[in-house]
């Protein structure tokens, strides 16, 4: 058998998600790329939950929380829409969701790519730590809170309070924000910014689709870094 | 006829401060008044509780038994996470070392945490912060917290854990994040929480990716995945609601409950706070065993119960009021060398004194135990502490065996209720144990 056209398939109607994560997790680094089909999610938590080899993982139908989360290396495809969480904390690799994507998308995670086809909820980024995630569609209210590094990409609309206590990451939306959380402002948009949304549209496969120059970026005002009496109101 | 009330000689009262406004209480009002800011501080609450001080043992009679001391054997074994976890966590003793972050102490002071705890084999505990190379090296139990900030958070070192304690409070700050000023956001400690250095940091108080007990469940079962379901679950809760908090806590699938009471030390926390928020840990103890008895779980589910616990006799009354361990953090540094009076020189010079120094914030501890200054840091020797909390914990632990033997046990965790009397109505009544001398629970029927 060639291992490296090898394909595995899971039906989670009749396989349990232990068995699932424990066979992918029993793949060490090094181990012949395979690709996994999983079908019948049907919304089950945890899938393919703290992955660390270079596989991948194609998802037929809906996640339920915390699908990829902590992901290392791995490539997890959901065709479907996916729960909260989903990406959490991620170190590397890639996630990609072809429907829509509830709350705390990404949230705290360190690397790799999050690309999220359709919409994604309330919190997406949220405690952001290095992750790049490109949002095809809008994102929710809160989303980037206290992010601190890596860049969120959206390519619709943006809702109340975006990028509230923020640190360093860097926030593009091409459409409306509803509104700016604490200590998140606007700010210019140079060359090298635009080349960084195009980088990133590029990972997620959206080159040519859509335009840098649409999106503005938001950033930390870093008026909040320090303890001040005339900061009270925002403590 | 009212001369002799006039005159330098006339009697008149003597100066009265206020109870209420206190000498302490006017510093503050002037310190506000001066700032406009809150104050920030390390430790617990320092005002005077009802505490585990206020119950007594009853020790043997005519109708219990004592054990020979020396001889005959009084066990202090303990296992957590048995619930679910297939690699439980088995301590020789009963007290363990409670989450500090790195950040919060410098590495020395981690390691010698580590050193004197492994000596005497029980665990340590991260923080909000991450592990550090020089923790995990020198535990070998570690307990790897998951806090909101997720400062430092990663699946290897999530599977390098020994177990994992999901933090939802502190009884330092029910309700409240973690903060770290400046002055202790060293390039290291800004580089393992991904922190521009120098800033004051504000960690986040509520979890960004579940709310609630439904949501923790699910948390949980992920965690256990990512770990193939080998390390136990910790849930650590402030005590504030510590029935329905221990409850909820089971019925998400934790493997053991950890509450902390409002003695329990913090890093930095606003005073208000620390004074004015959750419950003392002697009211929160017999809560949190009554909700796991009531889910049938007492011993199951197992309970560490902080706050406070500052020798063998604190050690035996929480768990003859039902827990399996304690953790300590304040008194931990203080064995290591924190507050000591060899310092009082340079105490003072910080406008404090040994004892009182509590600004753990600012980062110039003049023991080197809470900062990220090279040079203090220098004057901790992790092994010579290490040491000496190994020596701390060892008298602990005789401390409670003298006790429990004095009680007919032939290990610490046959203690029971039963064997404990309370000096007071409140303690009574929070412990659920009768008054000295009376048969009387306030609050129990029939009375
Ligand atoms: C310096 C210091 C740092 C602390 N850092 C954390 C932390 O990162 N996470 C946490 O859950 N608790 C933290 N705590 C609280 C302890 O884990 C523990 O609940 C408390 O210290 C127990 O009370 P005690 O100090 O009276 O023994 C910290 C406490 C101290 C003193």
């Amino acid at each position: 058998m060639n291992a490296s056209t090898q394909s595995h398939s899971f039906d989670l109607s009749t396989a349990k998600v232990r068995d699932l994560n424990a066979a992918l997790h029993a793949l060490k680094e090094g181990s012949n790329a395979s690709l996994w089909r999983v079908s019948n999610p049907r919304g089950l938590h945890a899938l393919a939950a703290g992955l660390d080899a270079p596989v991948t993982v194609e998802i037929d139908g809906p996640v339920g929380y915390y699908c990829a989360g902590m992901n290392k290396q791995a490539t997890v495809i959901v065709r479907g829409n996916a729960g909260v969480g989903i990406g959490e904390n991620m170190m590397s690799g890639r996630i990609e969701v072809e429907g829509d994507a509830s709350q705390a998308a990404g949230a705290t995670a360190h690397g790799g790519l999050l690309f999220i086809r359709g919409q994604a909820g309330a919190r997406c980024g949220i405690s952001m730590k290095g992750v790049d995630i490109v949002v095809g569609g809008s994102v929710g209210h809160m989303s980037a809170f206290m992010a601190q590094a890596g860049t969120l990409t959206v390519l619709g609309d943006a809702g109340e309070a975006l990028g509230d206590s923020i640190y360093e990451a860097r926030l593009y939306v091409r459409g409306s924000v509803k509104s700016l959380g604490a200590d998140c402002v606007e700010k210019e948009m140079r060359d090298e910014h635009k080349a960084q949304v195009f980088e990133k549209l590029k990972a997620a496969g959206l080159e040519g689709q859509v335009d840098p120059s649409e999106f503005k970026r938001y950033g930390s005002a870093r008026t909040l870094y320090h303890f001040h009496v005339d900061n009270a109101s925002a403590y | 006829m009212n001369e002799h009330v006039k005159g330098p000689s006339a009697p008149r009262t003597l100066p009265r401060e206020s109870a209420t406004f206190d000498a302490y209480t006017l510093s503050e009002i002037r310190r506000a008044a001066a700032t406009g800011i809150y104050d920030i501080r390390g430790a617990g609450a320092k005002r005077k509780l009802p505490h585990f001080d206020d119950l007594l043992f009853l020790g043997a009679s005519m109708s219990r038994y004592p054990l020979e001391g020396y001889r005959e054997k009084c066990g202090t074994g303990v296992v957590l996470g048995d619930r679910f976890a297939k690699k439980p966590i088995e301590l020789k003793i009963p007290i363990t070392i409670a989450g500090m972050s790195f950040g919060s102490l410098s590495g020395p002071a981690k390691e010698a945490l580590g050193r004197g705890a492994s000596a005497m084999g029980t665990s340590t505990t991260t923080g909000d912060g991450g592990m550090t190379p020089e923790e995990r090296g020198h535990s070998t139990k570690l307990v790897y917290q998951y806090l909101p900030s997720r400062y430092g958070m990663n699946p290897d070192d999530l599977r390098k854990a020994d177990a994992i304690e999901v933090v939802v409070g502190q009884g330092a700050k029910p309700g409240g994040g973690g903060m770290l000023l400046g002055q202790k956001i060293s390039p290291r400690v800004a580089k393992m929480r991904t922190l521009p250095e120098g800033i004051d940091q504000r960690s986040a108080c509520r979890h960004p990716d579940w709310t609630g007990p439904d949501d923790l469940e699910i948390k949980i079962e992920e965690l256990r995945e990512i770990t193939d379901w080998e390390k136990p679950i910790y849930v650590k809760v402030g005590a504030a609601r510590p029935y329905y908090d221990t409850a909820l806590a089971v019925k998400s699938g934790a493997d053991v409950v950890v509450v902390d009471g409002m003695q329990g030390g913090t890093a930095a926390t606003q005073e208000v706070f620390i004074e004015n928020v959750g419950i003392p840990t002697l009211a929160a103890v017999h809560q949190a065993v009554k909700a796991l008895q009531d889910l049938g779980m007492h011993r199951k589910v197992q309970l560490i119960v902080s706050g406070g616990i500052r020798n063998g006799a604190d050690v035996a009354k929480a768990l003859a009021l039902g827990a399996d361990a304690v953790a300590i953090g304040t008194a931990a540094l203080v064995a290591l060398g924190d507050n000591d009076p060899r310092w009082d020189a340079e105490y003072e010079a910080l406008g404090t004194k040994a004892g009182a120094y509590d600004d753990w914030h600012e980062g110039r501890d003049p023991a080197g135990i809470t900062t990220q200054d090279p040079e203090l840091m220098k004057r901790l020797d992790p092994e010579i502490a290490g040491r000496r909390l190994a020596n701390y914990l060892s008298v602990m632990t005789l401390e409670a065996q003298t006790i429990a033997r004095a009680c007919g046990k032939s290990h610490v965790h046959n203690l029971e209720p039963e064997d404990l009397v309370a000096l007071t109505i409140e303690a009574a009544a929070m412990a659920n144990v009768p008054l000295a001398g009376t048969n009387w629970i306030p609050g129990k029927t029939g009375f």
